[in-house]
Order: C-alpha cells, then structure tokens, then sequence
C-alpha cells in the first residue's frame, strides 16, 4: 500500500482507467472478429445460392471461373426458364393452399384448446399440457409409415388435401404450448372483470385475450406458417403426381429434367421457395424469436 | 297479438313468460368443465387420431407380412437385428445426434455469448443474421450444400483447388459424406441453440456478475460459477429436445446422399423410408422406425423432468 | 481498514453528465452516506468506488493507492445490492465463502470467517439453505455475511433497504448500525431515504443533480442547511416554505409573509440579513418548529393565528395544515391542544429555527 495519496501527482491523466478500457476494447473487437466469421459460415450457402441463380449455364458449365462471384454478368434466365419451363408455379400454389389451410386450422384449434387449458381448469388439465407437450416430441419419420396407410384407407394419398389433414400434427401442439404460456400471463382480474361485465366465455375468448395475447398469437401463427411450409417428409412419401406436390419436395426432386441437373434453376426455385419465410422473417424477426424462446423458457 | 302464448289459460305477453327451467343437458353444456372440454375436443381428436392410434397401429403393423395379410409377429424385428446394414444405421443414427447435438450446443453457447459482449443495437441485427440458416426450409438450403458438394462443380473444391489442395469427394467418399451430412445439421441446428441461449444469458440477473466481480472473480470463473449452473437447465432441455429431433432427421441424409454412399449414411427415419415406401415393405418400415421410440421416450421423459425442475429450482 | 478519497471525481455518459466534481474525504471507520433523490448520482459515485463503472475525470484512491485502472476485485472492498445478488444455486455458506475461495484462502480459515460472520448476523442456522428458502431480511443479512467475510478496506451499500417493508426497515437499520460499530469498517453507503441517512451516518453527503450540496453530520445538516434543497431534503416532514419579503422594522428586520402576517426577526440575525433589506426572500421553517402556544420561552417565538385546513392526528402528535397567502404549511401541536378543521388556532412559531433563502441563488444565507 503506497503513501502517495496526498501526494498523487496532477500529471495522472484525468481517470482515463486506461488498461480497464484497453481491455474491454479487445475484447470487444476480438468478439467481432470471431462474430464475422461465424457470419461467414452461417450466410456462405445463401449467399451462394443467390449467386448461382443469377449466373447463366454457360458460366456454371466453365469450372475454371470462380463460382463465388458472378463473372459474366447477371442473369434473370434462370428464373424465367423457371416460371415458365416447369411446374414450380403449380407447387407454389399446391403449398400456398396447403400452408393457408393448415395456419387457419391450427390457430383455430391451438386457441381453443390453449384457452381451456391456461386459464379455465378442470380434472385432467394439467394431464392434457403434458400430453400435448409429448406429442410434440413424437417425430414425423416416426409416423408417417403407419400414417400412409391411414391416408391410403381415407383416399388422400397423392392429395395435397392430404396434407391439410396431416400438417396440423407438426404445428397444433407446439402452437398450444406458446398459446398456453401467452395465456396464462394475462392476469386472472381480466377474467373477473369480465365476468362482471357479462361476458360468457366465447366472448371473453375473442374480446378480451385474444387482443391481449396477439404477440403471442402471431409468433404461433408464423410457427405454424414456417413448419407448414418447409414441411419435407409428409410430401416426400404421400404426394406423387406433378400437380399435388408442394415446393420442397417438388424443388428438390421434381425440378432435374431427364438426367441432367440444371443447377442455376435449381437455385433460383430454391431461393423463390425460401422467399416467403425469408421475408416473413425479415419484417416479423422479434415474433418469430418469441415463438422459438416461448416455448423452452416458459417451459 | 301472435306473439303471446297461451299460458294457463291466461293471455301471457311472450316476452314476459317466466324462463323455462333449463334441463339436464342445457345444465350440463352450460357448465364451465364441459366447455372448457369441448375446446379441447378438436385438439384431441387431431392428436388422437393422427398421432396416437398411428402409433400403436405401427405397432401392429410391424408385426404383419409384406403384403399385410397375415401376422408374423416378431419376424420383421428379427430380420432386421441380423441384417448388418441396419446395425450400422443405428450406429450412423447415434453418431449424427450426438455429434451434431454436441457441436450446435457448443457453436450456440459460444456466439451467444459473442453476441451478448456487443452493445445492445448492434445484438438485435447480429442476432438476425445469424438466425437465417434455421430460417430457410431445410430442405432447400439443403439443395444449396448438395450444390456446393458437388462432385463436379463443388465450390468448396474449387476453393481447396486454389489454394493447391486436392478436391474432396464430399458426397462419394463414404467419411467425407458422413462429415457432410453432420456439418449441414450444424449449420441449420446452432442458429436455434443461439437464440435459446442468448435469451438465457439475458435472464442471468447482471447483478450476479457484479457481485462476482467484487467477489474476485475471472470472466472464465464467471462463466463457470455463475453462467453455467443458472444455464444448466435450459442447456440441458435444448439438448435433449435437439437429440429427439436430430435423430429423427431426414431431409439432410435424403437429399444429399439418400443413405449412400454403400448405405453408410444411412439413418433411421430415410432406411424406413427406403424399406416401406420406395421397397413398399410397410410392415418393415414401420418396424425400423419403431426402433427410434424407445430412445425418444427416454430423451422425452428426461427433458420433461427437466422441464419441472426448472420452475421449481431456481425461481 | 482504510480511508477513501474522492478527488474532482466525475462520470460521464456519452452526452450525459452523472456525476461532476466530486470532492469527499472518508477518513477510517468512518459511517458516510450518500443520500438524494432518484437520479442524484449517489449510486453511479459508489458504483465508481466499487470499479463496476469507469470514472470519467479525477481520482478514487482506497486506503492511499489511486484505485483508478484496478477492477473491483483489487480494491479489498465489498459490497451489499439492493437487490441482494445472491448466487441462487449456492447455500448461505457457499454464498459468503465464495469470494474467499476464489482468492484461495486455506479451508480452515475459510470456516472460521464464515461462522464468525453468522454469528455477528445471527443467521448461523441458515448456513445450508439456499436463498430462495430465506425471507427478505434474512437475505439482507447474508449479503451483509458475504460482506463481512471479506474483511475488506471498505463496505459499500447500495440502497439494501430500499426493497423491504417499512417495518423491516427499521429493524435492519439498527442491523447495520450494530454490526459497523463491532466491525468498524470504513462504510460508504448509499440511500434515497434521508431518514435512514440521520440515524445510521457519522457524515452525510447530500447530493443532487450530480454535485455534492452539501457533506456534515446529520445535526449540520439539520440545524445549518447551506442550500434551499438541503433544508427541503432533510427532515420529515419537509421543511416549509414562503415567499416573504424582508422589511426594516424600527431597528430590527421583519419578514412579511402575507398581509396578515409578519414575523419579526430576532436580533442575533438581523446583522446577517441587511444585506437583503426590500428584497424578496424565501422563508423556511420545519413543522416542529411551529407548534401550539407554550407557557414557558422556547427560544425567541412569535404567536400567530391560523384558519386550520386539514388536521392529520399522528398518535404521537397531530399534523395541522393551514395556508398563508396561498401557501400550504404544517405544524406540529400536541394532540390536546389541537382544534378541528374549519376552526382557528393560535400557534407558534420558533423563530430561532428560522432560515431565509435567496431566492435567486438557493442559498440559505
């Protein structure tokens, strides 16, 4: 312990806390610096996907060129030969449909059930979260062999019809749990005031919570509208026929024609499919997040 | 007037007639459990019918022929225990989970806490970024890394090339396609381990730190004195949840290798697909992917104790 | 043990100014607070003695040695949150030995600290359980317990109170006051509530809008108030105020307050206040200064009637509320002499308690 005190001299540099700062500098470039390469690793397929879809064949078919940057100049062919040359119009529309239906459906039933289930107990409740919560984590590979069957015997087997039926196995359940938790946060005096107030029950349910939880309500709908959009497994084993299919699988298999893979198209169908959750996701980021942390924080 | 009821001999206004007393089933419709039943109903008919009974009918349908007329019983879980090609699926299945569940966790820990070092504008726009791989549907950006493998025009070989190393047979040699198809699984994965993880190192209070601060501690003792015990839970729900789901995979492996090269990528959810839908053996299938439950179950049993345990522990 | 020092110590914020010319000298042992309103910069000084904020301009030296460039950890301080900040997934006993084991202090020792500390604070039969079993004030003390194992140069106290109920409150109040007079380490110590400031401090730091008002014990601060805010801060309740004008009365001074009313100074001051003869000034004096009439002198008084508006009954006393010239003030009388609201009470006024403000300058003169 030095006796400098009184004697500290004024040339000390006015509480500058130098090394303090110093290190909080490095670490904040150094945590960039690892930032911007996982940034690199997390965008470098998109990115190149972009790239391929804009490049002509001629350029993809020279391997010497770079195939990170576009050389020859941009391209829409790819996109045109598309829209024009395959059926990728008729997946859109198949999985619009599809993705429409299934997003009405569940909200419908996911808002029913999380309502009777986060606020209004009764015997076998808290039995019934729980069972919903496992179904979740009963996977689609898991059902869709003993499903096939199931569809065959209903006659929705190469039907996107069939997918409307089957979808809201993926989304209601996980959509119940965020609904529940958004719920249950409403305070119980909303409730009692209501009451008072004369409402019934249905009526509570669409005056008052829903435009309460409707953070919650859009973070589940956007849930919903993601897995019923990028859905693979379901399609991929119960759709066959060109005009049922929906876009992933219709992108991914449908799209080679003869033996030949036409990459540049690949690509363009493949980011023109990415598109609607990509830009759901653009403008409705913090909802999407909610509806991810929703359902593991609240546990 | 038309609108009065003869009550009792007496001209009655209709309006004014006293109420009917309602009967039991009004009573019973009326009632708060039963309502609150009946809004359940449609959820429990969908999970009911489209996720319960299948699953036990998979049961019974493991159990029948290939041409589902008689019953066989075990036969189908026999055939498959002495097949080879179904050992190495399971042990590829095992592999890919916890490889890729260990490698997401710790890619998610790692930017999560990179992300939280910014100041607060910047993290809302890192965050974005970082999220986009879970955001594009897996099965197309899984198109975009088929095409960057590419055994002709791979990029990544391209690269490799340039900087005077060999071309890599990302999808032909049987390890690389094996590495191939965890890396895909990491790349989409991690995103969703980031978001979980940043939003619980948010809920660590900063006062804690502080406290540790003056207590003496290292950021690294920080870290492991204060960060990981109150992460503890949430890192152990999203492992297991992730394991459920990795395991279940099928887009990946579908798409890029459709289990090949030589069945080596192989996993449990695209050789039930191969053996009950392309071989239309759906008895087989359905006994191949009921191999997955009793792993499943163990991993859902575990997560949802973890799941109570966090609301009571901590607080 | 160690003295602290504060010098021209000031805390900036990109645009913003926190904290500006802070000038405190702590010698050892000794009790200080730093008391003022929400947003007075008292918590940002003590988290900048703490290390948890970066100082901006002077020096902050503990026990001699320019604490500047050290982070927390270096200085030997230790300190108790509003928020208790007790690790949750830790006992009590792990809670307070926590920063010994870090610093590697022997098994034993570590022991011997920590039932020391239990024993002071009465809570050795928590030691095993985990905070979240403990009610408030128990957690109060087991962050006084941590504090208190570190044996360090100074404690720093970050409104502990604030989150316990007023009862609660007081009991811990005299907590601490006990423990500092056993353990006597130099303590900085920070409130919002002036109350807490007058019982527990040996000097008070009165600050506000970032700059100290005014440093001195609590019956400085009480009695000889250098600014308007300080006689408005200290005391419950508040001091009251009136615009008045000071007036030649004969060879003495008066203060008119109203047409009604005019308060005669008493001579030892009016040498102090010619200076400010015709000039609006602002007249200040506590409700326990203005009382009901009392038979024997109590100091120079005047009497004085007043229209009653509200009357509050204490218990102890009795609050009256009357206005004068449109200005609400309050007076203490004993409950019997009280009248009833509507009614009109002789009261009087301690004029030897009285406090004349510039008005331009908030100064008390």
């Amino acid at each position: 312990m030095s006796t400098l005190a009184a004697s500290v001299p004024a040339t000390r540099r006015a509480g500058v806390g130098a090394s303090l700062r110093k290190n909080r500098r490095w670490a904040l470039i150094s945590s960039y610096f690892f930032l911007v390469l996982f940034a690199i690793f997390f965008l470098m397929p998109p990115y190149y996907m972009v790239v391929t879809a804009l490049k002509g064949d001629a350029e993809m078919a020279q391997l010497s060129t770079n195939p990170w940057i576009i050389a020859d100049g941009v391209t829409l062919d790819q996109f045109k030969i598309l829209l024009t040359q395959t059926d990728f119009l008729i997946f859109f529309k198949n999985t619009v449909i599809v993705t429409v239906c299934v997003v009405a459906i569940t909200m419908v039933v996911s808002i029913l059930a999380a309502f009777s289930l986060g606020r209004m107990k009764f015997w076998g409740s808290s039995i019934l979260a729980t069972g919903i919560f496992l179904t979740y984590l009963v996977p689609d590979t898991l059902l869709f062999i003993p499903l096939f069957q199931i569809v065959k015997a209903i006659g929705l087997l190469n039907s996107y019809w069939g997918m409307v039926l089957i979808y809201p196995t993926l989304t209601v359940p996980f959509c119940t749990w965020i609904m529940i938790g958004y719920f249950q946060s409403i305070p119980k005096e909303l409730d009692e005031a209501a009451l008072i107030d004369g409402a019934g029950h249905m009526q509570m349910l669409t005056k008052i919570f829903i435009p309460v939880a409707l953070p919650g309500i859009i973070a589940a709908m956007i849930f919903a509208f993601t897995v019923s959009w990028a859905a693979f497994v379901y399609p991929m084993a119960f759709l066959y026929s060109a005009d049922q299919q929906v876009l992933t699988v219709g992108t991914v298999t449908s799209l080679i024609r003869g033996d030949v893979y036409k990459w540049g198209m690949l690509m363009a169908g493949a980011l023109l499919a990415a598109a609607p959750p990509l830009v759901t996701y653009a403008f409705l980021m913090d909802y999407y997040i909610a509806g991810l942390t929703a359902g593991a924080t609240k546990g | 007037m038309a609108d009065t009821v003869q009550t009792w001999g007496s001209r009655v206004p209709y309006a004014s007639r006293p109420a009917a007393k309602p009967n039991g089933l009004q009573l019973f419709m009326r009632r708060r459990s039963t309502i609150a039943f009946l809004m359940c109903l449609p959820l429990i008919l969908i999970i009911g019918c489209l996720v319960i009974y299948p699953a036990f009918y998979s049961i019974y349908l493991s159990m029948l022929n290939k041409a589902q007329t008689r019953f066989i019983g075990l036969s189908n879980f026999e055939f498959l225990i002495s097949r080879d090609t179904f050992w190495m699926v399971v042990q590829q299945s095992a592999i890919f989970a916890l490889s890729a569940v260990f490698f997401k966790a710790l890619i998610g820990l790692i930017t999560a806490h990179l992300v939280n070092n910014l100041p607060a504008k910047g993290q809302r726009k890192w965050r974005g970024m970082l999220l986009v791989p879970w955001v594009i549907p897996l099965a197309l950006s899984t198109l975009g890394w088929w095409w960057l493998f590419d055994p002709t025009n791979s990029a990544f070989n391209y690269t490799l090339q340039s900087f005077g190393f060999d071309r890599i047979a990302w999808l032909g040699n049987p390890y690389w396609a094996r590495f191939s198809v965890i890396l895909v699984n990491v790349w989409f994965g991690a995103p969703f381990f980031l978001i979980m993880y940043l939003a619980a190192l948010k809920s660590v209070p900063e006062q804690l730190y502080e406290a540790a601060s003056i207590d003496g501690a290292s950021a690294w003792q920080k870290f492991v004195h204060i960060t990981l015990p109150m992460m503890r839970n949430i890192i152990s729900i999203t492992v297991l949840f992730s394991l459920i789901v990795t395991f279940a995979n099928f887009d990946i492996v579908q798409i890029m290798t459709a289990g090949g090269p030589r069945n080596m990528t192989h996993v449990f959810a695209t050789y039930s697909f191969l053996l009950g839908i392309r071989s239309g053996d759906l008895p087989l299938g359905a006994a191949t992917s009921l191999f997955m439950f009793p792993i499943l179950a163990v991993a859902a049993v575990l997560i949802l104790r973890g799941v109570r345990k966090r609301g009571r522990e901590i607080g | 043990m160690a003295e602290v020092q504060l010098r021209n110590v000031g805390k900036r914020y990109d645009d913003v100014v926190a904290v500006s010319d802070v000038n405190l000298d702590i010698p050892n042992h000794e009790f200080v607070v730093l008391v003022g309103p929400s947003g007075c910069g008292k918590s940002t000084t003590l988290r900048m003695i703490a290390g948890l904020e970066e100082i901006s301009d002077g020096e902050i030296s503990i026990g001699g040695e320019v604490v500047n460039d050290l982070p927390p950890k270096d200085r030997d301080i230790a300190m108790v949150f509003q928020n208790y900040a007790l690790y949750p997934h830790m006992t009590v006993a792990e809670n307070m030995s926590f920063g010994l084991k870090l610093r590697k202090f022997p098994k034993e020792e570590i022991k011997a600290r920590v039932d020391n500390a239990a024993r002071i604070l009465d809570i050795t039969e928590l030691l095993a359980r985990r905070p979240k079993q403990l009610s408030g004030g128990q957690r109060q003390r087991v962050a006084m317990g941590r504090a208190i194992v570190r044996n360090p140069k100074v404690f720093l106290f970050d409104e502990p109170l604030s989150n316990l109920d007023a009862k609660l409150r007081v009991q811990m109040r005299t907590e601490i006051k006990r423990v500092h007079q056993k353990v006597k380490t130099t303590t900085v110590y920070v409130t919002h509530d002036q109350v807490e400031a007058m019982t527990l401090a040996d000097r008070v730091v009165v600050m506000n809008g970032g700059r100290i008002e005014q440093i001195g014990t609590p019956n400085d601060l009480y009695h000889h108030p250098k600014t308007r805010f300080v006689a408005g801060f200290i005391g419950s309740p508040a001091m009251n105020f009136v615009p008045g004008k000071l007036e030649t009365n004969g060879s003495g001074l008066k203060i008119r307050l109203s047409d009604k009313l005019a308060f005669t100074v008493p001579e030892s001051r009016t040498s102090r206040y010619q200076g400010h003869v015709g000039k609006e000034v602002l007249f200040g004096l506590r409700p326990e200064h203005i009382t009901e009439t009392r038979g024997s002198e109590n100091g120079v008084g005047q009497e004085f009637p007043v229209l009653l508006d509200v009357v509050e009954p204490m218990g102890m006393e009795t609050m009256v509320f009357f206005k004068v010239d449109g200005t609400e003030i309050c007076g203490r009388v004993e409950p019997t002499a009280a009248k009833a609201s509507g009614e009109t009470m002789q009261l009087r006024a301690n004029l030897d308690q009285m406090h004349l403000i510039d008005p331009a300058t908030n100064v008390v003169l």
